[in-house]
């Protein structure tokens, strides 16, 4: 039984004054999530990851579609008790220390009394707050209420975990530390399904990854299989100062600095940049294939104008 | 994914179900409190401490308080009681919020002043409520017409009638029926025609229904005394001419003395007694009438002059 | 009860302390020591008037202000805030979210009026230095009060399921305004004719009915209540908070929190 199934998923929002207008949000998704597996929902800003997620999480109606969790509704509360979810830049009661926020959400997960105490203790521990446990939220910094929103997400053991960009905001340590983090949970044999705009936190982390765009699905499957299709660059290094023109033609880049000259071209024009090299008796000092990577991958989805561009909330 | 269709059943049936129940509750609670929250206006001891309170929306108030009034007046005279303990305090709170509201005063001359069951009984505590509305109105007619009716029907002062009247009609814009009321009252007070020129007057000039069905009714009644008055006076003379009662209209029509059956206000025939008295078919229907009415006739507690709702 | 709704209810409880909502108690018993020495210079037949009168009008005024925008903020900050997506994805039904809410507020609001009774109480003892029998009609009248409360807060999380927080309490500030005047606007409506008369008598009919809820005047002259408005107004106001949040729970249930 895969952990999250999306069937044709989709959502239009109404807007302006008389809601007449109509925006697509997202068209029809199919996508399914193995058990186990992290799993990576990639695409740049307002593609439509956040409302697919609330949609997921029950917080939004669809417009059409449905979507299974564990192979039930997620408007059973049975399932949401298997499932911790950290919403988009998360905010809390700021009225309550970290100790008392977690023993609310353990409460209303329905986690008995001594067993909740225990794993407050332990997850405040877990997530490096072991010390600050009694400090009102409203004194958090920004990476401290992350690592609140993580610990209430992951506190009932469940067997899902959703994270809605997890390392925005975050310094490059704290990355590093959900990195961590979803590692270990994996080896717990969670699933981890987590949206992201920061494509090398995907590519190091996931198993598979889907790629949004514009409400669209451009691609979906493992980090290599998805790179494997992306054709393929050289990088040729040549002694002197100019280009001759026929090659300046066939170069995606071109640098000259000192006395070298460097320039990144397909694949398959390999053979006639090396003759155009010869006819004009340049010296060849170098070239070296260039390893594709998701986020040449993401480029050639979404095109490279920009990967903030794009409508949805 | 959707929102919970049981959830949705339950509170719409809990939804339904409370308006209904509400209602019901409304309708016990507001019936046990006819009059309770209007009972507050006697605690008011002064009025004008209300105006201040009211932070300036004192119109707003005052149409209240009027509303209530008329409420109180409407469902008290319904019910067939005849206290109207509130309609002064009521009437004097409402012309102390707004004094410029004139079918206030109207309603005081009409139904404060009037006798009981059909009015408060309270005809002087009515004429210093429309002299306070002289000072703070002093060129409206209306209101010396008020005092002068006041004056004229329930005190029975006609030279404070007259000299109401004859106020009024010096405003500018005043109905000139008052210079005709003011230089008839010498000479015709008490007269049954003097009576109909007032009626009339309240009936032409006011706006307020409940004022309006009074005067109607009370015209109707002047009318009907003035039938009965004629055709008695016809069958005497038939008496006189044949030495017996006519046994039906129709021996006086033959007689010459009558054109035809003559109707009542209300279009029904009148009845020719055996005894020679001529009565109404519906005495309930026509209250104020001081003749007409069938032998040990008790009227209804309330004289019926609401239109029927 | 249900187990979440009673966490959701004291969560509610400790974030309206822990607000400072009840420092308004303080301003409370200023008013009243304040009221209670100035009175006192004046006669003795006023005075407990005066304390009765300006005591409950208190009490009812900041525990409606206290109602509408603490109601108010209850769930549209929590949809503003997003604190809502971290309990809904819980095994929390939407229902019992405002539900919990509402015995929240309502507990909230009880323990703020239990206070101010006290305070009430004081300064009635103070300037006529002992309880009377009609003393317990003050009772009765501070329980009505505390049912306006209940009706108010069901209202304001009724309005802010759906609506802004500053339209909503605007709503619910005018709808308690209007809801004092319920009996005039029943009267009005008996008035109209035609058309108008239904809605009128519709809109009448909806409208809560703060008019017999409120004895504040007849208790300070020291007049009993029925006993069978005690029954029927406490029956009025749970069937209209009951109506109240059945609406609030399936425009809520609907929502898309965005």
């Amino acid at each position: 039984m895969p952990a999250i199934e999306i069937l044709g998923l989709e959502k239009t929002y109404h807007v302006g004054f008389w809601r007449k207008q109509a925006k697509r949000a997202l068209h029809p998704l199919q996508l399914t999530v193995a058990e186990g597996e992290i799993f990576g929902f990639l695409g740049p800003n307002g593609a439509g990851k956040t409302t697919t997620i609330k949609m997921l999480m029950g917080l939004v109606f669809p417009s059409g579609g449905t979507a299974r969790v564990l192979g039930g509704s997620i408007s059973d509360p049975a399932v949401r008790a298997q499932v911790g979810f950290l919403p988009e830049q998360p905010y809390f009661y700021d009225y309550l220390t970290a100790r008392e926020l977690l023993e609310y959400y353990g409460q209303l997960s329905g986690i008995p009394g001594q067993e909740r105490r225990q794993k407050v203790k332990a997850m405040l521990e877990r997530v490096g707050l072991g010390e600050a446990g009694n400090v009102q939220l409203r004194k958090f910094s920004k990476g401290m209420l992350q690592r609140v929103g993580i610990a209430q997400a992951i506190l009932h053991d469940p067997k899902i975990v959703i994270f809605d960009e997890p390392m925005s905001g975050l310094d490059p340590m704290g990355r590093r530390e959900v990195r961590d983090l979803i590692e270990q949970l994996k080896q717990e044999g969670k699933t981890v399904f987590f949206s992201t705009h920061i494509l090398s936190d995907a590519e190091a982390l996931c198993d598979r990854v889907a790629i949004l765009h514009q409400g669209q699905l451009r691609g979906v499957g493992a980090v290599a299989e998805l790179t494997a299709n992306v054709q393929g660059k050289i990088e040729l290094i040549w002694s002197g100062t100019t280009a001759p023109a026929a090659l300046k033609a066939i170069s995606a880049e071109l640098h000259v600095s000192g006395d070298t000259v460097r320039a990144v071209l397909a694949e398959d024009r390999q053979e006639s940049a090396l003759d155009i090299l010869k006819q004009s008796g340049l010296r060849l000092i170098s070239l070296t294939p260039v390893r594709s990577s998701l986020e040449d991958y993401f480029v050639s989805q979404v095109g490279p104008d920009k990967i903030s561009a794009g409508a949805g909330s | 994914m959707k929102a919970s269709g049981k959830v949705t059943i339950v509170a719409g049936l809990l939804l339904l179900g409370s308006l209904a129940g509400s209602v019901v509750l409304l309708r016990k609670i507001d019936r046990m409190r006819s009059h309770a929250s209007l009972e507050e206006v006697l605690y008011i001891s002064s009025p004008k401490a209300l105006k201040r309170l009211s932070l300036g929306y004192d119109g707003l108030l005052a149409d209240i308080y009027w509303t209530r009034a008329v409420q109180y007046f409407g469902a008290t005279h319904s019910q067939g009681s005849e206290h109207y303990e509130l309609l002064a305090p009521l009437l004097e709170i409402t012309t102390t919020l707004d004094p410029h509201l004139l079918v206030a005063y109207e309603y005081g001359a009409n139904f404060m002043a009037a006798k009981r069951p059909n009015g408060a009984g309270q005809p002087e505590e009515a004429a210093k409520l429309v002299e306070r509305g002289i000072e703070s109105n002093p060129h409206e007619w209306r209101l010396y017409y008020n005092l002068g009716f006041i004056y004229y029907m329930e005190l029975k002062d006609y030279p404070k009638a007259a000299a109401a009247f004859s106020q009024g009609s010096q405003v500018s814009n005043a109905h000139p029926f008052l210079k005709v009321l003011a230089a008839q009252m010498a000479q015709h007070a008490g007269d049954a025609e003097m009576a109909r020129m007032l009626w009339t007057t309240t009936y032409e000039s006011t706006q307020d229904h409940m004022i309006r069905a009074n005067a109607l009714a009370h015209l109707r009644a002047l009318r009907v005394d003035q039938d009965i008055t004629a055709m008695e006076e016809r069958i005497e003379m038939y008496q006189k001419r044949t030495g017996k009662l006519p046994e039906s209209f129709a021996d006086l029509i033959q007689s010459g003395l009558l054109p035809g059956v003559p109707l009542d206000p209300l279009g029904h025939a009148y009845k020719l007694m055996d005894d020679g008295r001529v009565e109404v078919r519906t005495p309930d229907d026509l209250p104020f009438i001081e003749k007409g009415k069938p032998l040990g006739y008790v009227p209804p507690k309330v004289p019926k002059f609401l239109p029927s709702d | 009860m249900n187990r979440r709704v009673l966490h959701i209810a004291r969560n509610t409880f400790r974030e309206a302390v822990r607000d400072r909502v009840l420092y308004n108690l303080i301003a409370f018993a200023l008013l009243m020591s304040g009221a209670a020495i100035l009175v006192g210079q004046i006669s003795i037949d006023i005075e407990r008037l005066v304390v009765i009168n300006l005591g409950l009008t208190a009490v009812s005024l900041f525990g409606v202000v206290i109602a509408i925008f603490i109601g108010i903020g209850l769930v549209s900050k929590e949809i503003d805030r997003r604190t809502l997506y971290t309990i809904l994805t819980r095994p929390v039904r939407r229902w019992e979210f405002i539900t919990g809410k509402f015995f929240g507020l309502a507990g909230t609001l009880l323990v703020n009026t239990l206070c101010m009774a006290v305070g009430v109480f004081a300064a009635l003892l103070y300037v006529s230095h002992r309880f009377q029998r009609a003393d317990g009609w003050v009772l009765v009248a501070l329980y009505f009060i505390v049912l306006q409360f209940l009706i108010i807060t069901a209202l304001a999380l009724l309005f802010s399921a759906f609506s802004t927080p500053l339209m909503s309490a605007v709503f619910a500030f005018a709808l308690f305004v209007v809801g004092c005047f319920s009996e005039d606007l029943r009267g009005f409506a008996a008035m109209a004719h035609g058309a108008e008369k239904w809605l009128a008598t519709a809109a009448a009919y909806v409208i809560p009915n703060f008019s017999a809820l409120n004895v504040i005047t007849s208790v300070a002259h020291g007049q009993p209540v029925s006993g069978q408005l005690v029954l029927y107004n406490t029956i009025y106001a749970l069937i209209y908070v009951l109506m109240a949040l059945s609406g609030a729970v399936l425009i809520f249930e609907r929502r898309n929190l965005k």
